[in-house]
């Protein structure tokens, strides 16, 4: 596929097509997706250094640039927790600015020209086939979603005791008459969660990403008007889903604390 | 876009990331703001104290100034008062020392005379007795009338 330099405007279909591939090992379920694994490890790696950087050189009197934005993106993932969350839980804010983190610096990797390395790799001779966005994997975002899904199980049964969830399974919503439906109602509001939570953010940058290959299939006099309002409003699109994924994961941390 | 082993890899990165967030990010710095709030409570805390003692230290310094001037007041008077007593004290063992003196005086006075008298007397007494002798020489005996001579120098 990647043997030659795609021109998009002469094969819009294999151009896509192309751009809709990982680079990816393995068959069938074992295959491993590299492009996801690389971004992720290392849009991760740049948390933890930058982290560790501003740490390093914790100033409790004269805070400076990063730490600056560290102490308010801190401070506002604790707000929100402590809005939603009246309990103690020493993981879920720290979980929240993770995830609000990591989940942000990849999305923003969708800013990046959709052909930078391929056309870079095509120059150097070293073909290419890059999905550079993790968030735009389902592998990425259920990952995220399958831990947030665990840690609502664990947390309502460590709270309420495996009794007190299951009878939340049993007698809620509609009382213990209708106890075949409320277990239905329950199964499917424990599973939308983390459906919801991975099919949002990944169906976001999933779209968002194919929209700059459709700009990009456009001549090229045309795309600055289109790709350049497009990469704006994704300016508001990266934040906002990084944001949509933590207040989510905090509030449903939270309800899973909370004892009816 | 199906799910593959990817997603084990991807849950590997997200808590190896979590885990060390929170360990090494998210604690030191929230424990730093902690301390940071802390110490600016306790700060704003010891200046309300110290506006505090400032203003007893005011109340208190004026309360000592007014004793003070009390004080003062007190020991002029009683300074005054004590000046006047020395002064009369001093008149009146003055006047005592004057009596005294005086007294001592006519006392030694009244001696002098005494004494002068005595010799007077005894002087009259040898004259009366040599006017006698040189009237009466031949009849009278100083021994034999030494009791009736006697008895006029008491006399006289």
């Amino acid at each position: 596929m990647s043997e030659h330099e795609l021109i998009p405007s002469q094969a819009p279909a294999a151009y896509i097509q192309h751009h809709l591939h990982h680079w990816a090992i393995g068959h069938g379920f074992w295959s491993l997706n590299l492009d996801t694994l690389l971004f992720g490890a290392l849009t991760a790696l740049l948390i933890a250094y930058v982290g560790r950087r501003v740490v390093a050189r914790l100033s409790s009197e004269a805070p400076t640039g990063l730490q600056s934005l560290m102490e308010s993106l801190i401070e506002f993932v604790d707000n929100q927790v402590k809005e939603s969350f009246h309990g103690h839980n020493p993981l879920i804010a720290p979980l929240g600015l993770t995830i609000f983190l990591w989940v942000f610096l990849m999305n923003a990797l969708d800013l990046l020209p959709v052909d930078l390395f391929e056309f870079a790799g095509n120059h150097l001779g070293v073909p290419l086939q890059l999905k550079v966005v993790p968030t735009n994997d389902l592998n990425t975002t259920f990952a995220m979603a399958i831990s947030v899904f665990f840690l609502i199980i664990y947390y309502s049964i460590k709270v309420k005791g495996f009794l007190g969830f299951g009878k939340e399974f049993l007698y809620l919503p509609f009382g213990k008459y209708l106890m075949p439906v409320n277990i239905v109602m329950k199964l499917v509001e424990e599973l939308a969660k983390p459906i919801s939570l991975a099919m949002r953010l990944f169906g976001n940058m999933y779209a968002a990403e194919l929209i700059f290959f459709l700009i990009a299939l456009l001549p090229f006099w045309a795309q600055p008007f289109l790709g350049g309002p497009w990469a704006i409003f994704h300016i508001m699109i990266v934040p906002l889903q990084a944001f949509i994924f933590m207040i989510l994961t905090i509030v449903y941390l939270s309800l899973a604390h909370e004892d009816h | 876009m199906n799910v593959n082993a990817t997603i084990i890899g991807q849950l590997i990165t997200f808590w190896l990331l979590v885990w060390f967030v929170m360990k090494y990010v998210w604690g030191p710095i929230t424990s730093m703001m902690d301390a940071r709030s802390k110490r600016i409570a306790d700060g704003l805390a010891a200046g309300e104290r110290g506006k505090h003692e400032l203003e007893l230290a005011a109340k208190r310094s004026s309360e000592v100034l007014h004793d003070a001037k009390q004080k003062t007041t007190e020991i002029i008077a009683q300074g005054e008062k004590r000046g006047a007593q020395v002064v009369e004290d001093a008149k009146h063992s003055a006047k005592i020392e004057a009596d005294r003196i005086i007294a001592g005086a006519q006392a030694e006075i009244r001696q002098e005379v005494n004494r002068a008298k005595e010799a007077l007397r005894q002087h009259v007494a040898e004259l009366a007795v040599a006017g006698a002798e040189q009237i009466l020489r031949k009849e009278i005996d100083a021994n034999a009338h030494a009791d009736l001579l006697e008895k006029i120098k008491s006399e006289l």
